[in-house]
């Protein structure tokens, strides 16, 4: 059975229909894509995916249940876990701390405990402190393990969000344009970061414009245009698929066609 | 141990001010400073830690010297005893409203807590068969176990008391899950929302945790003076509240004991403002906002690092 499947997902706002009758299926383990043009909807699929946005109709049901319309925290209950294109850091806390907030649903979380410092909260919250600032390392943020959030730069905070969704320990990570904004360099890193991460047992979702790292990574590949399907599978398949060609290529492909 | 630091260095402070502190008027000064810090210390962590504002504590603080003076006089109550009950009745109360204010933002939240604040008010200035109304209401000494608090020296080393473990309170809050959880509602609503912090229900902790603080000092103050009006909870007192947290620093506990002795000294240093006072605060409030956004320690903090 799928980890994620989205059936007929459909979301309007006013009259336009930012996601129109989508279904797909997101399979256990292995990195999976979702690409398209600008405005294509794959920003809004995630922010229905992870509650954010209630779907005006359709259904998404993950790990076996039907998880339609519930509100971000049951779903990160769930064990979804995202990062976002434009970056949400607290820069009220340090580097660290913001990772740890991403391991919230794993500690103790009453409050009389936490104003009195209960013994086995303080412990818990130093082990916590102590796999985040791992997690800093491994996504390869670790020199700025003493810093606070807003002494760092663009694309070590793009970074920090993955530490914080991986803090979690989420089933499915959906990174939404990680590569965005960063130099080649970086994004090398990030690929390979991503990989590492699918690797660890992870089952990755991304959207991304880089076609390069996308092709590179993706066991499966979901094409959108206009909020709609475009077309769906292996790297090889995507790329060939003359839908997608034209999509990209908008005019130019078309009128190519029609002079063939 | 950095974590005791700050807190060390206050109880120090605490320890050595009655050298200073030549007669009983400059007790009297000293401990309305630590009550108002310790009310202070608790609205900080809903409006400098969580980022939601309160326009109404003054009602909760008034709501738990009412409920001491009422439960002590006519029901012969300990003072202990209506004290902490005042507080649970204040915790359940601020429950009951938070979570439909809290959903509010901005100025809309604002202007709700606002509302329950004046509401609070006009209820104890009229309901004047329980509560005497604006003629106010006469509260006996505090005692506990045959002994009865009286002078300002022992009320000073009480207040002190109190105002250190309301720290210590505070700041494990601060340091804990939870007060990571308030802090990521400020930071970012949606990144809290998504690591799976039901930020709704935090919001409400933190609303009934302030307005309990606020409670239990307005049950302390009550016994303290003596003689309690509906004035206490009154719209210009919560924005006396507020200023002591933003002039202090928000997000800073010891930012908030160092707004609380800023603003209960400034109306006994400037007596011939008297009746423009509520103009002073605001501009006080005005000055800090653009001048100094962190607030005072924070600022000076800041400095500090960096000469040093």
């Amino acid at each position: 059975m799928a980890l994620l499947e989205v059936e007929a997902l459909s979301r309007s706002f006013g009259g336009v229909h930012a996601v129109q009758d989508l279904s797909f299926e997101i399979e256990h383990g292995k990195i999976h894509s979702i690409i398209g043009p600008n405005g294509a909807g794959k920003t809004t699929v995630f922010n229905l995916i992870t509650g954010l946005y209630r779907p005006s109709s359709g259904r998404v049901v993950f790990d076996g249940s039907d998880v339609t319309g519930k509100v971000p925290h049951e779903l990160a209950r769930r064990g979804i876990s995202r990062t976002f294109q434009n970056l949400q850091i607290c820069f009220n806390m340090s580097a660290v701390e913001n990772v740890m907030v991403g391991a919230h649903l794993r500690l103790d979380q009453g409050m009389l405990g936490s104003m009195l410092r209960l013994p086995s909260l303080a412990r818990r919250d130093a082990e916590c402190r102590g796999e985040a600032r791992e997690l800093m390392h491994f996504v390869g943020v670790g020199k700025y393990i003493g810093a606070g959030a807003d002494s760092m730069p663009y694309g070590a905070l793009k970074r920090l969000e993955i530490a914080r969704a991986l803090a979690a320990r989420p089933k499915m990570l959906l990174l939404d344009e990680p590569a965005a904004g960063l130099n080649p360099t970086e994004t090398h890193e990030i690929d390979e970061l991503i990989q590492r991460i699918g690797d660890s047992g992870v089952t990755v979702v991304l959207v991304e414009h880089d076609m390069k790292l996308v092709m590179g990574i993706s066991a499966w590949i979901l094409v959108l245009d206009f909020g709609r399907k475009l077309a769906e599978g292996t790297a090889p398949d995507v790329r060939a698929n003359p839908d997608v060609i034209a999509a990209y290529l908008g005019g130019v492909a078309e009128s190519a066609g029609h002079a063939a | 141990m950095k974590r005791f630091q700050g807190l060390a260095l206050l109880a120090v402070i605490i320890a050595l001010l009655p050298l200073a502190l030549p007669n009983n008027y400059y007790y009297d000064v000293a401990i309305r400073i630590g009550m108002n810090a310790t009310i202070v210390v608790g609205l900080n962590l809903l409006i400098g830690y969580a980022g939601q504002i309160s326009l109404g504590h003054a009602g909760f603080f008034g709501l738990g010297a009412y409920a001491s003076a009422i439960l002590t006089a006519r029901y012969g109550w300990p003072p202990l005893a209506a004290m902490l009950s005042g507080m649970a009745a204040v915790g359940v109360i601020a429950f009951v409203v938070a979570r439909p204010i809290l959903r509010l933002r901005g100025h809309y939240l604002a202007m709700a807590t606002l509302g329950l604040g004046i509401i609070i008010y006009m209820v104890l200035a009229n309901e004047s068969a329980w509560t005497g109304g604006n003629d106010g209401i006469n509260v006996q000494p505090f005692s506990l176990l045959g002994l009865t608090l009286t002078n300002e020296r022992t009320w000073y080393w009480v207040t002190g008391a109190v105002l250190l473990g309301a720290i210590t309170l505070a700041n494990n809050i601060v340091d804990s899950p939870v007060g990571r959880a308030l802090r990521a509602v400020h930071g970012s609503e949606i990144a809290a929302q998504v690591a799976g912090i039901d930020t709704a229900r935090y919001k409400v902790r933190v609303f009934v945790v302030s307005a309990v603080f606020a409670s239990a000092v307005g049950s302390m103050m009550a016994h303290y003076i003596g003689f309690i009006t509906p004035q206490m909870s009154s719209f210009f007192h919560s924005i006396e509240l507020v200023t002591m947290v933003v002039v202090g620093g928000m997000a800073s506990t010891y930012g908030a004991v160092l707004g609380a002795a800023v603003l209960t000294m400034l109306p006994q240093l400037l007596t011939e403002f008297e009746g423009y006072e509520m103009i002073v605060f605001g501009l006080i409030l005005m000055l800090t906002v653009i001048f100094l956004p962190r607030g005072l320690l924070p600022t000076i903090a800041a400095r500090l690092r960096k000469t040093g």
